[in-house]
């Protein structure tokens, strides 16, 4: 089984790669590099220290702002799950934040934060929190009853309620949540780099960009993208660890 | 089968001896002109009826009449819109360690083990793991389910899940039972096992059962004293003490004629309901 899912992923992996190589050798676009020529300049940055360094800043504000949005977000949904009334004051908010066109709202964000890490903390956030807090309430709030009431029934706390049916219960949407939202995270990283101060990897995939250095730039977009799939793939390995009962077919590999 | 001797907790003087034929005047519950509405959907009205102690209760009436509401209202886990509940002559406002609840729906955690479902009531009593979890294993071993203690519940079948639920209720060894058609999803057979283990369970144990059921024939197989409830908004409209059947012996109370009158009898009365 496990040899075979390996096997798939390999597949599918080659597919893609030979597909991007084989759209470079046309080419569909003068811009659009081969998986080598990419590749290539992948390698030349991990070796003389470039990407290492562009890592450096970028995972600053990511990390950060990953980090408040699951610790945050987790909170206040559980919170807004909770309450009634927390719920009617909040949850508008993340809504809005949900819809809002972030690129709009940049500009404002630097007026009143500035170019620096703040700002970028703050696009970070604004990607990456609504779908946390959005997901962690509703499945809050759909905790069967009948499970709240057999803990109340055999004497659990209002915390032990919490703690050992409500987030458990919860457990599967909240990470599929976390998901959701720190792939946007990502994305809301690079695109405050790209927006606010070319910086880090974005600053990579502007300077390429503008002296025409394709490869280099397909190179850091596709670093960021493993970067992505590595990090949710460690995310699984935690949910699985904390959650054992959740992997009944559900959580894939 | 079933029978309990639980060190967690001090029973009450009397532990051991068979008290279920003694006519106990102390009553374990009380529940005093009980109403509840839901909204305007008026599911008990002013209901009154006594539990006495050591002895096994059945409710028996038509679904939707209510008897799942009174089993939570003395739970705890409902608030009767009037009246009272008295267990064991203190006044009842929220759950208590003196009653152990059996789900209708079973209420298993989905993500724990058989053996940390079971193991549940004790964790949250605070009793240590290897105690709790050796309690455990003695009662799933008693509702027969000896070497699923790993699965998940979503491995077993209704009649397996609805037995872990029974496991569960029974490990906390409580005073006052309240079990809601808690045979409801088991095969004839082991239903039949069950029913005569609960009247030893009844017979050895100093506890009180409520016991809800839609079986006329396991009601009067297995009381002290069946309720028989009438549909909304439900009051109690009948108490049939079937006083003759408890010194039988298990085996041979179904040919009796005493319990077949008493089927017939309770039959009647409900057959205007049901047409
Ligand atoms: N949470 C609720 N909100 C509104 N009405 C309810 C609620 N729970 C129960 N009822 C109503 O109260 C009545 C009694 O319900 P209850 O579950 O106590 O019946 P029951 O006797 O246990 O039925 P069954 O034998 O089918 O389990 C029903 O008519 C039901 O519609
Ligand atoms: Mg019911």
């Amino acid at each position: 089984m496990a040899n075979r899912s390996l096997f798939l992923k390999l597949l599918s992996a080659f597919v893609v790669f030979g597909a991007w190589e084989i759209a470079g050798r046309i080419p569909v676009s003068y811009a659009f590099p081969t998986f080598f020529e990419s590749m290539a300049a992948l390698f030349k940055m991990m070796f003389d220290g470039s990407l290492l360094a562009a890592y450096a800043e970028t995972l600053k504000p990511l990390a950060i702002g990953i980090l408040i949005s699951a610790f945050l977000g987790i909170a206040i949904g559980l919170w807004i799950g909770l309450s009634g009334w927390f719920d009617w004051l909040f949850s508008p908010i993340f809504i809005v934040m949900q819809a809002a066109p972030l690129a709009a709202l940049i500009p404002l964000l630097v007026m009143m934060y500035g170019i620096g890490l703040t700002s970028k903390v703050f696009v970070v956030c604004i990607m990456a929190m609504p779908v946390i807090v959005l997901n962690t309430a509703g499945a809050v709030r759909n905790t069967p009853s009948s499970l709240t009431e057999m803990g109340k029934s055999f004497l659990a706390s209002k915390a032990e309620v919490i703690t050992k049916i409500i987030v458990p219960a919860a457990s599967p949407v909240i990470f599929s949540g976390l998901r959701l939202g720190i792939s946007a995270g990502f994305i809301g990283a690079i695109l405050s780099e790209l927006k606010i101060t070319p910086t880090g990897v974005g600053d990579i995939i502007t300077y390429s960009r503008s002296i025409a250095d394709y490869a280099t730039m397909y190179a850091a977009i596709f670093s960021i993208i493993v970067l992505a799939v590595l990090f949710l793939n460690f995310l699984e390995k935690i949910e699985k660890f904390f959650f054992a009962g959740n992997v009944r077919g559900y959580a894939s590999d | 089968m079933l029978q309990t001797d639980n060190p967690v907790q001090d029973l009450p003087a009397g532990h051991g001896h068979s008290v279920a034929s003694s006519n106990s005047s102390a009553n374990a519950v009380s529940v005093r002109n009980v109403s509840k509405n839901y909204g305007t959907v008026e599911a008990l009205k002013d209901l009154s009826l006594e539990f006495p102690k050591g002895q096994l209760t059945s409710l028996l009436g038509p679904s939707g009449c209510g008897k799942t509401t009174l089993l939570k209202i003395i739970a705890g886990l409902l608030e009767p819109t009037s009246g009272e509940i008295e267990v064991d002559g203190r006044s009842v406002d929220g759950p208590g360690p003196d009653r152990a609840f059996v789900f209708q729906d079973f209420a298993l955690l989905p993500w724990a083990s058989v053996l940390r479902n079971v193991s549940f009531g004790l964790e949250l009593r605070g009793v240590a793991k290897s105690e709790r979890e050796d309690i455990a294993a003695k009662y799933i071993a008693d509702v027969g389910l000896a070497g699923f203690e790993k699965s998940y519940p979503h491995e077993l079948s209704g009649g397996m899940r609805q037995r872990v639920g029974l496991a569960r209720a029974l490990s906390v060894d409580s005073d006052v039972l309240l079990m809601d058609e808690p045979f409801s999803a088991v095969d004839e057979q082991t239903r039949r096992k069950f029913q005569e283990d609960l009247l030893s369970l009844v017979a050895n144990e100093n506890k009180t059962f409520i016991f809800v059921t839609h079986s006329i024939e396991e009601a009067v197989y297995v009381s002290d004293q069946i309720a028989i409830l009438l549909p909304r908004p439900s009051r109690v409209s009948d108490i049939i003490r079937p006083s003759g059947l408890r010194e039988k012996d298990s085996r041979s109370i179904r040919r009796d004629p005493e319990y077949l009158d008493i089927v017939d009898e309770i039959w009647e009365s409900l057959r205007s309901y049901v047409e």
